[in-house]
């Protein structure tokens, strides 16, 4: 919902410095951030059975993402940036995930 | 503090914060002196900085190439004296380290920063003093990997320092712990440089020259610094993990405390692998603009090189295991790899016969670069034959750690990087100093090395599938073989090639002596090339163009000079370079910016140097040393990216040529 | 851009040394066991305060955007305080640790846990003294370039080292060994 009030506003504007992340919003996002935290700690706490892995893996990837998205925000971004850092990112997870992988670890 | 700039348009850079006039720092004053020895220390030119990349990759090409005469000599004859085992040891590391890291990196960033901005039609680099600080960098690291001659005995784990050999139970002397310091620092200068230069390529290039319209150099070096971006943090992590178990106690890589050491060997090849196409990818740039140029026809099959060398550097992530086969990885692992190792010389295949086919039907001038490229062409696909023999698993296992792999990376490094790069030395030695290197020198350089090379590297194939190990210090005659396969016969015919090759480098050398005292005065465009840089004056002005060229082609130069007759369809030449670089000389900008000389890069870079001695002398020198980087940081991003008029002394009053660089510092 | 490719090439880094952990994490010959020494409550609230210096970052770089320096140059100062403040945090976990016996070259485990965090701890520490840095620039008006592009990328560094702790919390203290 953001992106199109963005991109009108860096037109009129004539700058691409402005990402259209409001400090409202960026609050909200604060607090849902804080919000999956409190949710993951809970887990320390509560037993979530077979839950408990992916429930904690798909937290972590969520709340990485909307970092990068927005307090980043890599999504209003040049697609060279994208490109910049997610070849990095890409790179990352796929040697390590076989490196790994060659170990054994995740059997 | 530099900038970086977006690939918006450039209206975007609206926002400019007020600078307020000040002196450097208030100590001293900038260094603003255009020659003597503090216009090249303190010097942010590319060019500048390209030449002095260059004389430290040829001192060390001299150093490793001694040290390697020592290592031939010593095989030459059987149970050879001339080194001791623990000598040999750290002979052949550093001989592979200074080749690698000190050698042939430098000089391929000494091509790229020189002919990058000329070829992009740019006056500098993105990041001036990133890319002075990059070369201090590496020159620390470099000091502090050659010290360690001096201070108890070098490293002697192979270049690849396999753990647990490299821990400090197998070798105790600090050797390893300068060689991981020095790795360490020049691979930091090496990353600043890279982004460097890649920000360079994506943001500077001239008005109209699209990345499909830019020289395949270019593109070549654009791969090479990903591949190095993404690859060097990885040995960054290995070092660090070694350094730690050297100097503070880990284990990381001890079997006892039930650690994996092959964690280290794929670290260690994760960066490898990238690193050998960081090596050769330079020297294919090179020989892609020399061969159209002196076959007098355009590049067959442009995009197809292009993506060809993208896609080796992309699958070259993924290939490193390859050097592991014989480590037990399991056959799925082994399968995977050594397919996808194969794979590798599909896009290899694609080059080679782009090349061939651009010399073909071409009037080719045989020139001393035209030679060499044509010997990278033969020499690199011998290699590339036998790199295939063991990307097949099972011959592997037999080759593996025999003088078979030796001649496989000889070839491919030595018959094509350093042709490649002495290629590039012919053909650019004009624009750079001025002068034509002697051809006829260059004949008798060629056809030396050309020899040479084969008689030392080609019976290595022989001695390593006979069983000779390589790294080993000795060979005995009494297991030496029989008749055609004796290890005797074919060891002095390569102790015997090293001969020969090494003077077919004096040559060079002389040949370099020869030009600087008695050089023909090079022509403006001797070669009657494609690209950009020579579209200025030989050596290029400071500031490279007097007018930034404005592209409408893939090799402009070329096309501003010959144009198709509307009748005929044949190329008729319309303006001689000559005729060209005086019309930009007419039409000169006003106004030029130039970022000023810095004191900082090279202050961080002592810093930096000093904190590695830390690691290994004790804390207090470490702190000495963190203290210098940060002081010095702060002097670098409070000094505006142009001298002030106080700086000056006289101080100037309108800043003449104390000006910003375009687009934007 | 180049901050990007920075930020791209140090996703390897920490990819290696998160790999080393995770590989190395059960290794433990002796010492004590990450279950009975980690402090999850106390670590979760580091965690909470490096989250939450992210939105000042946030903060600090619109309202240099906007041009409000004295808005701007509170928020750094809040957000080099939360830094520094999770970076004490470290400090004193470390010593506690120590003090129940696990030191850097106890186990596998330990060196490979103290690697990790140490290395971000250290990312941490510069972004505090980058962020102090730029908040006496921009008080002595010294700054050499585009104000708001400068505080941008810091900030880009800032969120970086955060989504990196974001990661290893999970990996290192939420999932048990
Ligand atoms: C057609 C392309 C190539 C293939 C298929 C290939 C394959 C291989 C394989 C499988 C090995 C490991 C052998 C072993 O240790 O048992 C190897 C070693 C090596 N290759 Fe290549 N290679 C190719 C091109 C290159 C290039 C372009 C370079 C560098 C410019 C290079 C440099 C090296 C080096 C330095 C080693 C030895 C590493 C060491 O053990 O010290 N190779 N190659
Ligand atoms: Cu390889």
């Amino acid at each position: 919902m953001d992106a199109t009030t963005t991109a009108t506003d860096t037109v009129q504007q004539g700058d691409s410095h402005e990402h259209g992340l409001s400090d409202a919003m960026a609050i909200k996002i604060a607090l849902i951030l804080a919000a999956m935290t409190a949710l993951e700690v809970s887990t320390y706490y509560v037993d979530f059975g077979a839950f408990f892995l992916p429930v904690l893996i798909i937290l972590m990837i969520v709340k990485f993402f909307t970092v990068v998205s927005y307090f980043m925000h890599l999504k209003f971004e040049h697609q060279m940036f994208k490109l910049l850092f997610y070849t990095g990112l890409g790179l990352a997870l796929f040697v390590y995930f076989v490196a790994l992988a060659t170990f054994k670890f995740f059997n | 503090m530099a900038i970086i700039e977006r690939p918006t348009p450039t209206a975007a850079i609206t926002l400019r914060a007020p600078v307020t006039p000040a002196q450097s720092m208030g100590i001293v004053r900038r260094p603003v002196t255009s020659t003597g020895w503090k216009s090249w220390v303190f010097t942010v030119d590319h060019k500048k900085i390209g030449i002095m990349y260059g004389v430290f990759a040829m001192f060390f090409f001299i150093v490793g190439g001694v040290e390697a005469l020592l290592i031939r000599l010593q095989l030459a004859t059987p149970d050879g004296k001339v080194l001791s085992a623990d000598l040999y040891n750290q002979m052949f590391t550093m001989h592979a380290t200074t080749m690698i890291f000190l050698f042939a990196m430098p000089m391929a960033a000494a091509f790229a920063n020189y002919f990058l901005p000329l070829q992009l039609g740019a006056r500098d680099v993105a990041f001036p003093r990133l890319n002075a600080l990059g070369l201090w960098l590496l020159v620390a690291g470099g000091l502090i990997l050659n010290a360690s001659w001096f201070l108890g005995g070098a490293a002697d784990g192979g270049w690849f320092m396999y753990s647990p050999n490299s821990g400090p139970v197998f070798s105790p002397s600090n050797g390893v712990d300068f060689w991981t310091l020095g790795v360490q620092i020049a691979g930091f200068g090496s990353l600043i440089g890279s982004i460097n230069l890649i920000v360079t390529i994506l943001n500077m290039r001239a008005p109209g020259m699209t990345l499909m319209k830019m020289p395949v150099f270019c593109w070549m070096i654009l791969v090479v610094q990903f591949l190095l971006v993404f690859s060097l943090p990885v040995i960054t992590v290995a070092l660090v993990l070694l350094t730690f178990q050297r100097s503070f106690g880990a284990t990381f890589f001890d079997v006892a405390q039930g650690a994996d050491p092959l964690l280290w060997q794929h670290l260690f090849w994760i960066f490898g692998h990238p690193e050998v196409y960081v090596l050769i990818l330079p020297a294919f740039g090179i020989i892609t603009e020399v061969l159209p140029t002196f076959s007098r026809k355009p590049l067959f099959g442009y995009p197809f090189v292009v993506f060809s060398g993208a896609s080796i550097g992309l699958v070259g992530f993924g290939v490193w295991s390859h050097h592991m086969f014989a480590t037990g990885l399991g056959p799925i692992s082994v399968a995977a790899f050594s397919i996808a190792t194969m794979a590798i010389a599909i896009p290899t295949g694609v080059k080679i016969f782009n090349w061939t086919l651009t010399m073909w039907g071409g009037k080719i001038w045989y020139s001393t670069a035209m030679k060499f490229s044509i010997g990278l062409i033969v020499l690199f696909t011998i290699g590339g034959l036998s790199g295939v023999t063991h990307a097949v698993a099972p011959s592997d296992t037999q080759q593996t750690d025999t003088y078979y792999i030796v001649a496989h990376f000889h070839y491919v490094l030595f018959g094509g990087m350093v042709f490649g790069l002495f290629s590039g030395f012919y053909y650019w030695w004009p624009k750079v100093f001025g002068k034509m290197l002697n051809e006829k020198l260059g004949g008798w350089n060629f056809w030396l090395m050309v020899i040479g090379m084969n008689m030392t590297f080609g019976p290595m194939h022989i001695l390593g599938l006979q069983g000779q190990p390589r790294r080993m210090y000795v060979w005995t005659e009494a297991r030496a073989g029989e008749g055609l396969f004796n290890f005797g016969f074919w060891n002095k015919i390569a102790s015997l090639g090293s001969l020969i090759l090494t003077i077919g480098i004096l040559f060079f050398l002389i040949n370099i002596v020869y030009t600087a005292r008695k050089g023909k005065i090079a022509p403006l465009d001797p070669w009657d090339a494609r690209t950009l840089e020579w579209i200025t004056t030989s050596p290029p002005k400071e500031h490279n163009f007097d007018r930034i060229p404005v592209v409408h082609h893939l090799d402009d130069f070329f096309h501003r000079k010959y144009q198709e007759d509307a009748t005929t369809g044949e190329l008729v030449q319309i303006a001689t370079g000559e005729q060209l670089v005086r019309a930009e000389e007419a039409n000169a900008d006003a106004h030029i910016h130039l970022p000023s000389p810095s004191y900082w890069p090279i202050a961080i870079a002592v810093g930096v140097g000093t904190l590695g001695f830390g690691v290994v002398y004790g804390v207090p020198i470490m702190i000495v040393g963190v203290l210098m980087i940060l002081g010095s940081s702060f002097g670098f991003v409070l000094e505006p990216s142009v001298a002030q008029d106080i700086d000056y002394d006289p101080p100037a009053s309108g800043g003449q040529d104390t000006k910003e660089l375009a687009p934007l510092g | 851009m180049a901050m990007w490719l920075f930020l791209g090439s140090e996703c390897l880094l920490f990819g290696g040394l998160i790999s080393t952990y995770m590989l190395y994490r059960g290794r433990i010959t002796q010492g004590p066991r990450p279950s009975q020494i980690f402090d999850i409550p106390f670590t979760s609230v580091s965690s909470f305060v490096l989250l939450m210096s992210s939105l000042t970052m946030v903060l600090a770089v619109t309202s240099t955007q906007r041009r409000d320096y004295e808005r701007s140059k509170l928020w750094l100062t809040v957000t080099a305080l939360l830094g520094a403040t999770f970076v004490g945090g470290q400090v004193y976990e470390f010593t506690a640790f120590y003090n129940e016996g696990l030191g850097f070259t106890t186990n596998l485990f330990s060196s490979s846990f103290y690697t990790l965090t140490g290395f971000h701890g250290v990312h941490v520490t510069v972004g505090v003294i980058m962020l102090m840095a730029l908040r006496g620039i921009i008080s002595k008006n010294r700054d050499t370039g585009d104000r708001a592009e400068v505080v941008e990328l810091i900030g880009l560094y800032w969120h970086f080292v955060d989504i990196v702790w974001i990661i290893i919390f999970t990996l290192v203290y939420l999932i048990p060994a």
